[in-house]
């Protein structure tokens, strides 16, 4: 049995040589943000570290911070915690205790749980006379539109059965009879706004469109990449219309290899519905004006115009160019389908179960 | 030395398990107990309920029959190969259910299974059959290290005394393998009674779990009430099912004399003919998934090219970390979490093995728990939970090798254990007349017996740590951190041909490093003299 505690104390080592190993590989990035350029206020002791609270596909360039640092001497720390249901979710939970002090990526969808549980303290950026009237969602300023993008229907386009679709009616067209693939509202964030987006275009008459959607043979998976890659032609599945963004096709473009001068895909503008992704200082951080620095910094144009090839939406400050691959490929819905934070949680769960008798009954 | 050994896993496991999800349930069912109610009445929870269980004792069921021809094998007989095969059964293990499904959907595609009446998409079938593919190595490693170690004297004994082969593996054979057996299974049923993403990716839109309605509830809807109470469920449905166990496993718990390894060479043509079916079979069926998957990992816009490999070095597009980087933090991830599991699992097993009473039973049972747990509520227990002073860990590096390693431990305890009982204390007693010294016998019969279980485990332990995407999704992690499964989840979120091939290749890279780690793992046997 010794022997076995030795065992043990060599693995104890170890594990302690590994979490040396871990520090010394911060301290670099220590290093390296002290290797900033030099910083304007000298008081650096006083220099706030802010936490930013994330979804996981929230990404930006190298150093993009580095400039809010420099400018500024708050520091930021990145943190990101699952999809953006996870990351609301566990903001309400830890709301009396908050892990950071702005939380970037709660969206249209999400934004009225987040003002329920009271999770923002208002913060009125100057920058917000850039943004359109049509993004600025909360009256009470408690958060701040940073992107949008549009939901939307895709199609393959040398693939199509027919004629490109261009309404959602023609989804439900017998031409297009097991072509379309979607995703399951409950478990996909561009399955739960393609839903939102029948509901805004047909009222009450939603259900009988999605009946005809089944009788069309629409398929549904879980989430965006098994639609995509499983069942949509981009993957090799046999199905020529997918619901996916209006940024897809410039993604196809950026992400060809060999490269190619125009998407494979085209993108159906009358099934989009508008996502809009918000910002807001956490009520209960310790630097609220530092806090609103950042706030004012994630809608200045620096970092509002690496938005686009990071993360394929587009900038909330209209201010802001555009890469020439949004330019030329991308486009956004003129009349998205649209609702209010307030109509979307009040009628989420009511929705989705009648979604789901509807559909997988 | 039992009370000595369960002090610090009993620490760990309240400390970083029963805190949190009692808090979390607590604060769920706290002020309304009555959603509890609801949820064991409520027909449509009582079908995922029933569901729930009745996939999980069928793909568990399932695994011990795909299994079983290979354990044998592996057991029993040495053949060319016989390593790398018993290393190779673990790399599905850490395989993204993302990929494994797409590699599934594409088999079935090209041997038409996936229209009309052959259809296996979205079916319980797709459900099992991936269950299964996830889980032999459990069954392969667990049972056929323990098997390889037991002696034949038995056996032989029985056929002198005119039993035929079948009834001397009967008789004889299956009860003593009986533990491990159990042990192994048991680890399968709730691997896959809280699996998540093979119920939503293959299962379809109309199955669902309890895993995965906990998960519905809490972060789709937000509803942390019914996730809660779902999750007392779980819960009690596991220790419910894990107590069955140990009073089963009670009853046929029986010493033999553990060795080295005791398998023969095959003799004979039949022999060969019978290894190179239990091998070829299963390996047939792990292996395909797996090819397909190397062969997308080679494809770029048509051709065959090692393009996506050599662009894994450069920093990928939409990765805040170059490819390596992320393997790199996956093996750092991966070391830690296999050290605690080692130490807390090992200590855990002594306990289990040398204890007494209440302890022993309590450990024996908690230490499986977190793998029968929800990681939504293991995730957002530890955040309202550990967040105070220094014990808070919601954004600290540690809690990421600690969550995964609540999941490993299982592993080790359920390997060592049946190896550990099953010494025969005369054996202890005959090197000792022998002339042996205690420190001898010591390092002779336990370390050299028990090492190989202990090293199978913490292997289980890094490989669960390196595909695990549950529990840490819930833990803060800055963009640095990032491992292999969330860069390949992030990878196939963007549409494009290059994104995707660097996906399936980063998914190969991560095969073939699990894969070196266990077999240097499997080498390590202090006193082994090179068997195996």
């Amino acid at each position: 049995m010794k022997n076995l505690f030795r065992l043990f104390a060599i693995i104890c080592a170890l594990v302690v040589f590994t979490v040396s190993c871990a520090s010394s590989d911060e301290s670099p990035s220590v290093v390296a943000a002290d290797d900033a350029p030099p910083l304007e206020v000298t008081d650096n002791d006083n220099c706030p570290t802010l936490t930013l609270a994330t979804h996981d596909s929230f990404f930006v360039s190298d150093g993009v911070f580095d400039t809010f640092t420099a400018d500024t001497c708050i520091k930021v720390k990145q943190v990101a915690a699952g999809d953006a249901g996870q990351m609301v979710s566990a903001a309400a939970l830890t709301v009396d205790n908050p892990t950071a002090d702005v939380m970037f990526g709660i969206d249209n969808t999400f934004l009225q749980r987040g003002l329920d549980a009271e999770l923002f303290q208002p913060y009125q950026s100057e920058l917000l006379s850039t943004v359109p009237e049509a993004l600025q969602l909360d009256p009470e300023y408690r958060v701040t539109p940073i992107d949008y993008g549009d939901v939307c229907a895709n199609y393959w386009i040398d693939a199509l059965p027919g004629a490109a679709p261009s309404t959602l009616d023609d989804l439900i067209d017998p031409t297009n009879a097991n072509q379309f693939v979607t995703q399951n509202p409950e478990t996909s964030s561009p399955g739960f706004a393609f839903l939102l987006a029948t509901i805004a275009r047909y009222g009450d008459g939603w259900p009988d469109y999605w009946q005809a959607l089944v009788d069309n043979g629409v398929s549904i998976t879980a989430g965006w990449e098994d639609a995509y890659y499983g069942e949509f032609i981009a993957g090799g599945g046999d199905r020529s219309i997918v619901m996916s963004y209006a940024s897809s096709p410039p993604a196809e473009v950026i992400f060809a290899d060999p490269p190619i001068d125009a998407p494979p895909t085209g993108v159906l503008f009358d099934s989009c519905f508008r996502q809009i992704e918000f910002a807001g200082v956490l009520a209960g951080t310790e630097n609220p004006i530092a806090a609103g620095q950042l706030i004012d910094f994630m809608l200045g144009t620096t970092f509002q115009q690496d938005i686009p090839l990071n993360m394929f939406v587009y900038p909330a400050n209209s201010d802001a160019q555009l890469p020439e691959t949004f330019e030329n490929f991308g486009a956004l819905a003129d009349e998205p389908l649209t609702m209010t934070p307030a109509e979307i949680e009040a009628n989420r769960e009511a929705w989705t179960e009648q979604w789901v008798e509807i559909v997988l009954s | 030395m039992g009370v000595a050994a369960s002090a610090l896993p009993m620490v760990f496991l309240a400390v970083f398990f029963v805190w949190p999800v009692a808090n979390l349930i607590w604060r769920g069912l706290g002020d309304d107990i009555s959603r509890l109610g609801e949820v064991l009445t409520g027909e449509r929870f009582l079908r995922v309920i029933w569901f729930t269980l009745w996939q999980a004792c069928a793909s568990t069921a399932l695994t011990a029959v795909i299994a079983a021809p290979l354990t044998w094998a592996i057991a029993n007989r040495r053949f060319t190969g016989r390593r790398v095969a018993r290393v190779l059964v673990t790399v599905p293990f850490v395989l993204p259910t993302v990929v494994v499904g797409g590699a599934f959907i594409a088999v079935m595609d090209r041997f038409g299974l996936n229209d009309g009446s052959l259809r296996l998409r979205h079916t319980v079938w797709a459900i099992l059959i991936a269950h299964v593919f996830f889980n032999v190595a459990v069954v392969v490693r667990t049972v056929g290290g323990f098997w390889s170690q037991l002696d034949r004297e038995q056996e032989l004994a029985a056929q002198t005394l005119g039993a035929t082969p079948w009834q001397a593996f009967r008789e004889v054979t299956i009860p003593r393998l009986a533990p491990s057996v159990w042990s192994s299974l048991s680890i399968v049923f709730l691997f896959t009674f809280t699996s998540f993403a093979v119920v939503l990716l293959l299962g379809g839109p109309r199955r669902s779990t309890i895993e995965t309605e906990i998960y519905r509830w809490a972060v789709t809807r937000g509803d942390i009430s019914t996730a809660a109470a779902l999750s007392v469920v779980q819960i009690a449905a596991v220790v419910a099912l894990v107590a069955l166990n140990q009073w089963l496993q009670g009853g046929v718990a029986a010493t033999s004399s553990l060795l080295g390894d005791r398998a023969i060479a095959a003799k004979g043509r039949r022999q060969r003919v019978a290894v190179a079916a239990a091998v070829g079979g299963t390996g047939l069926f792990l292996a395909v998934p797996v090819v397909v998957l190397i062969e997308r990992s080679l494809r770029l816009g048509g051709n065959l090219t090692f393009e996506n490999y050599l662009s894994l070095g450069d920093r990928v597009r939409l990765l805040p970390v170059s490819a390596l980087d992320a393997v790199a933090n996956s093996l750092l991830f991966g070391l830690a979490a296999a050290g605690i599991a080692l130490v807390i699992g090992g200590m855990g097993a002594i306990a289990v093995v040398h204890g007494t009473g209440a302890i022993r039973h309590m450990l024996s049972v908690g230490l499986l728990l977190p793998l029968g747990t929800s990681a939504v509520t293991l995730g957002f227990g530890v955040l309202i939970t550990l967040d105070k002073g220094w014990l808070d860990l919601r954004s600290s590096w540690w809690i990421i090798p600690i969550t995964q390693g609540l999941i490993g431990i299982p592993f080790v305890v359920r390997a060592v254990v049946p190896v550990m009982r099953a010494i025969d204390p005369s054996m202890r007693e005959a090197a000792a007349v022998l002339g042996a010294s205690p420190r001898q016998v010591r390092r002779e019969i336990d370390l050299r017996i028990g090492t190989r279980a202990l090293v199978t485990g913490v292997g289980f332990a890094f490989a669960i740590s390196l595909g695990e995407f549950g529990a840490t999704s819930f833990v803060g992690r800055s963009p640095d951190q990032l491992t292999v499964p969330l860069a390949i989840e992030r990878l196939l979120g963007t549409p494009g041909d290059l994104l995707r091939g660097q996906a399936m290749a980063l998914s190969v890279i991560l095969m073939v490093v699990t894969a070196a780690v266990v077999l240097v793992g499997d080498r390590v046997h202090p006193g082994d003299g090179g068997v195996l």
